[in-house]
């Protein structure tokens, strides 16, 4: 392993090499902080210049940088403006914003930048290390774990139902989940709920669903109420910048126990870095004190840091069938699947052993490509945050903008525009009436999984008898009412401490 | 009533109508061939349209005590005293935007929506918003179209 670390550190340490990283971090950055724009658009963007630098290593290299940086550029817009362009920065909103709102915009994205960094760099030691064994072990994930996997992850909406919010968190995320069955389904041939009309068929865009829950209700917010653009912080003054020792305490567990738990979501197939938020989201808010629990959702540090390093780790994770076994296992190594075969690389099993180079340079190339992403960003993050004094008046016209690009660009479908509209107007509703939205998109996102991973297993297992005939779902399964039913039973032995009662153990 | 049990009986409607469609429509238009599937493509819309009407119920016949609602947030019985008629101007530059995107093209929809949209918020340093609005609609255009390479037509549709 010495030896090929050697191999890898010389070539990614070559002048032209570190020069395609920081490129291609800062390249990463800047479009994906565009909604619409995510990592996987972005790196089939910039396939055809990789491949015409011509040497693999070099072009994976870039790539990787590119990867990183988007990943991170993501999640800028999510946290400064409330807009996700990407699935796996949903989670990241939850918290990130309402830090934004209270005038930590600087400290979010220092967090943010932060636990990118320590989730990329803890999961690519982890892939290093493990990468053959963790092969096999994903190998041994069916559709029926994939199922439950994707239980434990609508079991993040507990952490939106507060007190007297239960059944509206539920009923959101029921319409999540129905929304999410319109158009035609992976797994049965045939257009359902699209009401004849041809722009549903394929269903509603996530892009224009999440602008739609939870960017333009919040542009509308800040028109309606001119009030509240001043607290974010507006007028060019970014304080808090720094994160305190106490902070940086309570968030380190964090990190660290969600770059290990992202990395090894991320090495699934099919599962990937927006599971991965999610679940770690929920993971950490049940992990939390009760007070801090409170804090979540409305700009707690660890309900930021938590999604952040996950769906990073998860990024690395994805590496390792890629790498391994050949299988993308995402729609983003999917596409630098691609890449490989365009630079004449084969990989799989014996990519370690013919292409040694190759391999150690991606993995020394993504330590270095996180620390870029760092030393660039943290200097930059007064600049970002500097987004927020453009004065109103220019700000919110671009926001609204910024959400009609998102659902546009690459579709070219006015439809869809349409129906972002309608469905913002509708999101607005929601939360004037006190809807919580997130788990709409938590069901948009997870249902078509769920649903086709359930009936695929269905088929496969002949009946329902899979859930406890495999003991990896039934784990799984259980883990999910543990998470959802542990925060109300803590809540309760809490409050039955406080009367004096209760202290059994 | 209140507006939350207003959007429950709504919700309430629309799942009524989705689960009319699994229950009683969906199945027909089935082939025979995936009639022996386990999971039928109505399958799992006859669970949301159940889940859904059941907490659409509870949440319209007020069984759950509403929290109260934060005291920063905007409180829409008084959605009056707000800045009611910009959202609204903004809205409708939204849905005029998506309707004359194809036939004026990228770049003047987009210099009119953000110059507009302006406008709408009171702005009223024309120069500048012509300028802003300018520099990003043919900005935006160029990285899109020339350096990502992402095609969008950029000029009206007679042109």
């Amino acid at each position: 392993m010495l030896e090929g670390l050697m191999i890898g550190l010389t070539t990614a340490l070559s002048t032209q090499n570190l020069i395609l990283v920081v490129g291609g971090c800062l390249v990463g950055t800047f479009i994906g902080m565009l909604p619409g724009l995510g990592p996987m658009s972005i790196i089939a963007i910039m396939i055809p210049i990789a491949v015409t630098i011509g040497d693999a290593s070099a072009a994976l290299i870039l790539l990787a940088g590119v990867y990183y940086g988007a990943v991170f550029g993501g999640s800028t817009s999510s946290i400064l403006i409330n807009a996700p362009g990407v699935a796996s920065t949903v989670a990241t909103s939850f918290d990130g914003y309402p830090l934004t709102r209270q005038g930590k915009a600087g400290k979010a994205l220092t967090i943010a930048a932060i636990s990118s960094f320590a989730g990329g760099t803890i999961g690519a030691i982890l892939l290093l290390v493990f990468a053959p064994m963790l092969a096999s072990v994903a190998l041994l994930f069916h559709s029926s774990e994939y199922f439950a996997l994707m239980v434990v992850g609508l079991s993040a909406i507990a952490a939106f139902a507060g007190t007297g919010q239960v059944f509206k968190a539920l009923l959101m995320t029921f319409l999540g989940l129905a929304l999410g069955t319109v158009g035609e389904g992976v797994l049965f041939n045939m257009p359902r709920f699209t009401g004849g009309i041809l722009d549903l068929q394929s269903g509603f865009g996530f892009i224009t669903l999440a602008m739609a829950m939870f960017a333009l209700p919040e542009a509308l917010y800040l028109v309606l109420d001119p009030d509240r653009s001043k607290q974010t912080g507006a007028g060019g003054k970014i304080k808090d910048l720094r994160i305190t020792k106490d902070e940086a305490k309570s968030i380190a567990p964090v990190i660290g126990r969600q770059s290990i738990q992202g990395f090894l979501i991320g090495v699934l197939p099919g599962a990937g870095a927006t599971i991965a938020s999610f679940l770690g989201y929920a993971v950490e808010r049940n992990l939390a004190t009760k007070e801090e629990q409170a804090k979540f959702g409305k700009g707690s540090v660890k309900g930021l840091a938590a999604p952040e390093s996950a769906n990073n780790a998860a990024c690395t994770g994805s590496f390792v069938p890629l790498l391994t076994l050949g299988i993308p296992g995402s729609g983003t190594t999917a596409i630098l699947l691609g890449a490989l075969i365009a630079l004449n690389v084969s990989p799989g099993p014996r990519l370690m052993i013919d292409d040694p180079e190759i391999f150690w340079a991606v993995i020394i190339s993504m330590y270095i490509g996180n620390l870029v992403l760092l030393i660039l960003n943290l200097p930059l993050i007064p600049y970002i945050a500097k987004v927020l004094a453009v004065p109103r008046n220019y700000l919110i016209p671009f926001i609204l903008f910024f959400t009609l690009m998102g659902a546009y660009i690459g579709q070219n479908n006015a439809t869809e525009l349409l129906i972002l509209v309608g469905f913002g107007v509708v999101a607005t509703a929601f939360r004037f009436a006190d809807y919580p939205l997130a788990p709409l998109l938590i069901g948009f996102i997870l249902g078509p999984l769920l649903e086709n991973n359930f009936a695929r297993s269905m088929q496969l297992y002949d009946g329902i008898a899979f859930i406890w005939q495999r003991p990896m779902t039934m784990v799984l399964l259980i883990l999910a009412v543990l998470l959802i039913l542990l925060p109300g039973f803590r809540a309760r032995r809490a409050a039955a401490r406080a009367k004096g009662a209760a202290d059994g153990d | 009533m209140a507006l939350d049990r207003w959007i429950a009986f709504f919700l309430l409607l629309a799942f009524a109508i989705y689960g009319y469609t699994a229950f009683f429509t969906m199945d027909e238009l089935l082939p025979p061939i995936m009639q022996r599937n386990p999971v039928w493509p109505s399958s799992f819309p006859k669970v949301l349209a159940i889940g859904g009407t059941v907490s659409a119920l509870i949440v319209l016949l007020g069984f759950e005590k509403s929290s109260d609602p934060d005291a920063a947030d905007i409180n829409y019985r008084k959605l009056t005293q707000y800045k009611l008629g910009q959202a609204l101007g903004l809205l409708g530059l939204m849905v005029v935007y998506a309707l004359v995107l194809r036939p004026l093209g990228f770049i003047v929809a987009t210099f009119l929506f953000l110059a507009l949209g302006s406008l709408v918020l009171g702005e009223r340093r024309y120069l500048i918003i012509a300028i802003v609005s300018g520099l990003a609609a043919g900005g935006i255009w160029y990285l899109v179209n020339v350096v990502l390479g992402i095609f969008l037509p950029a000029l009206p549709s007679f042109m």
